[in-house]
C-alpha cells in the first residue's frame, strides 16, 4: 500500500493497471484497535513495563540462581546490598529471588482465576442468552445470588474449610494452587456471564445467524463459530482488568495468612511475611509491595487503553 | 405483573424530584425490589450454611486432639451444640430462630451470643468505615467535575494518574507505606489501635483521631480516586449533550450550567455507585483491620475462622450477605427516584 500505488498519475512505468493497484490491503478489527491502542501513551508505556515484569519473573530465576529457601542467619535482615540487591527476610533468605519467584506465582494465579472466570462466565452467558426461556431465568437467578455473595468473606470461609482437604489430595503446592485459582473464578464470572448475556440476545437475531441456520449449521457451531467471536472484544477487556483483580485478591487471601503456606512465597505470602519485621527490614516489605503495585497499574491501564481501542464509538 | 399492562411500560415526564413520584408506581418498584431482595438474603444464608456444613472441616477437631476429653464426652459436646442432627434440619432451625428472635446462636469459643459479638465490633468498624467514606465522597464529587470541566488540563491528567494509581495500588501496600513513614520514620501516630480506649473528653477524642487516622486514610484514597473517575466520567458525558448546549445558549452563565444542570444529571448513576460501593468497603475493611489491628467486624471473622468457630463465621459472613443486598436495594430504589424515565417493570 505505497503511495505510489494509490495514486496512478504518478507510475513510472506505461503498465496496464489491474484491479490490485486501487485495493488497500483490508484492515481487520485487531490491526484497527492496534493502531488506536498506540495512541494511548499510558497504556504502551504499561504495556512495556509488563512485558518486562512477565519477561523478569519468567527467566529471572534461570539467571539469578540464588535459592529462595537458602536460610543464612549471619546475613538475616541486611538491607539491600550488592551481594543481596534486595536484601534479605529475617532468616536470610535472598529476597530478590523469593520476588522473583513470587511473581510466577502471582501471575499464573492471575492469568488461571481469570481464564477460569471467563469460561464460566462465557459458558452462562451463551447459554442464558441463545436458548432463553426457563433457563435463562435458572441462571440468571443463580448470577444474581452469586453477585450478592460477600466475596472476600465467602473466599475466607471457602479457604479456611477445605484448604487441609485439598493439601493432603494434590499436595501443599498445586492443592492450594488449584484451590485459590478455583474460588476466585467461581465468585468473578458473574459480569461475564451477563455481558455475553446480553450481546447474545441481540446478535442471535441478526441476519447472518439466519443465514447460519439456512445453511444448515449445527446449534453449538452457530454458538462458538458464528456469534461468540462478536462477542469477544469487550470479554477481553474484562479478562485483561480481571487479571489485575486476581492478583489482588490472591495478594489480600495470602497476605491475610488464608492464601499460599510460608513456604510457597507469593508476593503476598511476602507482604505477610514482612509485616512484622517493618520496623528493622522495611524492604522486606517494599520490594513485593512494589511488584504487586506496578503489576496492578499496568494492567489496569492496559486495559483502558484496550476499552478505548476496541469501542467503536472512539475510531479516529 | 400482569394485571398491570399499562403501569409496566409507563414513561413519566419529569416534573420534579421527590413529590410527583411517591405515588403509585414508585411503592410498587419499592416493593418489588424489596420482594426480590428477600428470596436473595434466604439464598444467600442457605449457601453459607451449606457450605460451612459439608466442609471436611470438623468444628470439633479442636477437642479431638485433647486426650483429656475421652470419646463420650466430646459426642455429648456435640449433641448439647446440636451438631448431630443432620445440617438440612440445623439450618431449618437456625433460620427459625433468626427469623422469630434475631437470634444468630451462640459463639463456640466465647459461650456469647454471636448478635452480641458482632454488635460489640460494629462501632469501630463503622466509625472508621463511616468517616473515609464521608470524606471521600466530600472530596471526590468537586475533583471528579473540576476534571470533567477542565479535561486534558494538567490538573485532569494529575487526577487521573492519582485516581488510577489510587484504586491500583492494593490497600495492604498503602497502609503499611504509611505505617512506615507516619509512624516508624516520623513518629507522629500511633499504628496500634487501642480497642480499650473510651471517649469520654476533648483529648480521649483526640487519642481516636489520631489512631484511627491511617486506616481512615487508606480507604479514604481508595474511595475517593475510584470515586472521583466515576464523577468524571458521568461528567463527561453529560457535557456534550443538547441540554446543556440549550442551558448555554439560553445565556446562563458557566458556573450554573454545570451546577444546576450538568451535574444534577451526572450524580444519577454516581449515587447509584455510592450506594453499591458500601458492601464493597466493609470487604476492604477486612484487610485494613488486619493491619491496623482495629478490633472491627472484619477481624472478627478472621479470628473466628482461626478458631472454626462455626456459629460466629455464620453469623458475620451472613452479615456482610445482608449488607450487599440491603445496599443493592438502597441503590435501586434511590435510582429509581432519581431517572424518571426507569419503567417499573
Amino acid at each position: 500500500m505505497s503511495q505510489a500505488q494509490a495514486t496512478p498519475l504518478n507510475l513510472p512505468s506505461p503498465r496496464m493497471l489491474d484491479t490490485d493497484d486501487f485495493i488497500r490491503k483490508p484492515r481487520s478489527l485487531w490491526s484497527n484497535a492496534w493502531r488506536q491502542f498506540k495512541h494511548h501513551r499510558m497504556a504502551m508505556a504499561c504495556l512495556f513495563v509488563l512485558i518486562g515484569l512477565v519477561l523478569v519473573t519468567v527467566f529471572g530465576p534461570l539467571v539469578y540462581t540464588r535459592r529462595i529457601d537458602g536460610i543464612d542467619f549471619v546475613n538475616a535482615s541486611k538491607a539491600p546490598e550488592l551481594d543481596h540487591p534486595f536484601g534479605t527476610d529475617d532468616i536470610g533468605r535472598d529476597m530478590l529471588a523469593r520476588v522473583l519467584w513470587g511473581g510466577r506465582i502471582s501471575l499464573s494465579v492471575g492469568v488461571a482465576s481469570v481464564l477460569g472466570s471467563i469460561t464460566l462466565g462465557m459458558m452462562v452467558g451463551a447459554l442464558s442468552g441463545y436458548f432463553g426461556g426457563k433457563l435463562d431465568t435458572g441462571l440468571m437467578r443463580l448470577t444474581d445470588l452469586f453477585l450478592s455473595l460477600p466475596q472476600l468473606p465467602f473466599l475466607l470461609m471457602v479457604i479456611y474449610l477445605f484448604r487441609d482437604t485439598l493439601r493432603t489430595a494434590f499436595g501443599p503446592e498445586t492443592g492450594i494452587f488449584l484451590m485459590i485459582v478455583g474460588v476466585i473464578a467461581v465468585t468473578t464470572w458473574m459480569p461475564v456471564a451477563r455481558l455475553v448475556r446480553a450481546s447474545f440476545l441481540s446478535l442471535k437475531q441478526k441476519e447472518f445467524v439466519e443465514a447460519a441456520h439456512s445453511v444448515g449449521v449445527r446449534t453449538p457451531n452457530i454458538i462458538m463459530r458464528h456469534i461468540l467471536p462478536n462477542v469477544l472484544s469487550p470479554v477481553i477487556v474484562a479478562a485483561t482488568i480481571g487479571v489485575g483483580g486476581a492478583i489482588i485478591t490472591e495478594s489480600a487471601l495470602s497476605f491475610l495468612g488464608l492464601g499460599f503456606p510460608p513456604d510457597v512465597p507469593s508476593w503476598g505470602r511476602l507482604l505477610n511475611d514482612g509485616r512484622d519485621f517493618l520496623e528493622v527490614a522495611p524492604h522486606v516489605l517494599f520490594f513485593p509491595g512494589l511488584f504487586v503495585s506496578l503489576t496492578v497499574i499496568s494492567i489496569n491501564y492496559i486495559g483502558d487503553g484496550m476499552r478505548d481501542a476496541l469501542d467503536p464509538r472512539k475510531t479516529r | 405483573m400482569f394485571s398491570a399492562p399499562l403501569g409496566q411500560y409507563h414513561v413519566h415526564a419529569r416534573v420534579s424530584l421527590g413529590g410527583a413520584y411517591g405515588g403509585k408506581p414508585m411503592n410498587r418498584y419499592i416493593i418489588r425490589s424489596v420482594l426480590i431482595a428477600l428470596p436473595t438474603i434466604l439464598g444467600i444464608s442457605f449457601v453459607i450454611f451449606a457450605v460451612l456444613s459439608l466442609a471436611p472441616n470438623d468444628p470439633m477437631s479442636q477437642f479431638a486432639l485433647n486426650p483429656a476429653i475421652p470419646f463420650e464426652v466430646r459426642e455429648n459436646i456435640r449433641r448439647s451444640y446440636g451438631l448431630d442432627q443432620p445440617w438440612p434440619i440445623r439450618y431449618v432451625k437456625w433460620l427459625g430462630t433468626l427469623v422469630t428472635t434475631g437470634d444468630l446462636g451462640y459463639s463456640f469459643g466465647s459461650k456469647l451470643p454471636v448478635t452480641t459479638l458482632i454488635l460489640q465490633r460494629l462501632p469501630a468498624t463503622l466509625w472508621v468505615l463511616g468517616v473515609s467514606y464521608i470524606i471521600s465522597v466530600i472530596l471526590a464529587l468537586p475533583i471528579g467535575i473540576i476534571s470533567a470541566v477542565k479535561q486534558y488540563s494538567i490538573f485532569d491528567n494529575l487526577v487521573s494518574t492519582f485516581a488510577f494509581v489510587g484504586f491500583s495500588v492494593p490497600t495492604f501496600v498503602t497502609g503499611y507505606l504509611l505505617i512506615l513513614l507516619l509512624s516508624v520514620r516520623l513518629h507522629w501516630l500511633p499504628f496500634i489501635y487501642d480497642s480499650t480506649l473510651v471517649v469520654k473528653d476533648l483529648e480521649s477524642f483526640g487519642q481516636l483521631l489520631r489512631q484511627s487516622a491511617m486506616p481512615i486514610m487508606v480507604l479514604g484514597l481508595f474511595e475517593t480516586a475510584t470515586l472521583a473517575r466515576y464523577t468524571r466520567a458521568s461528567m463527561l458525558e453529560n457535557l456534550p449533550l443538547d441540554y446543556v448546549r440549550t442551558a448555554r445558549a439560553k445565556g446562563i452563565n458557566e458556573w450554573q450550567v454545570i451546577s444546576r444542570h450538568a451535574f444534577r444529571n451526572s450524580m444519577i448513576p454516581v449515587v447509584t455507585l455510592i450506594a453499591l460501593g458500601v458492601p464493597g468497603i466493609f470487604g476492604g475493611a477486612l484487610i485494613t483491620e488486619q493491619i491496623f489491628r482495629v478490633p472491627g467486624i472484619g477481624s472478627l471473622l478472621i479470628h473466628s475462622l482461626e478458631a472454626s468457630d462455626t456459629p460466629v463465621i455464620m453469623g458475620v459472613t451472613f452479615v456482610f450477605g445482608v449488607l450487599v443486598v440491603l445496599f443493592n436495594l438502597i441503590a435501586d430504589i434511590i435510582y429509581g427516584f432519581l431517572d424518571p424515565r426507569i419503567k417499573y417493570t
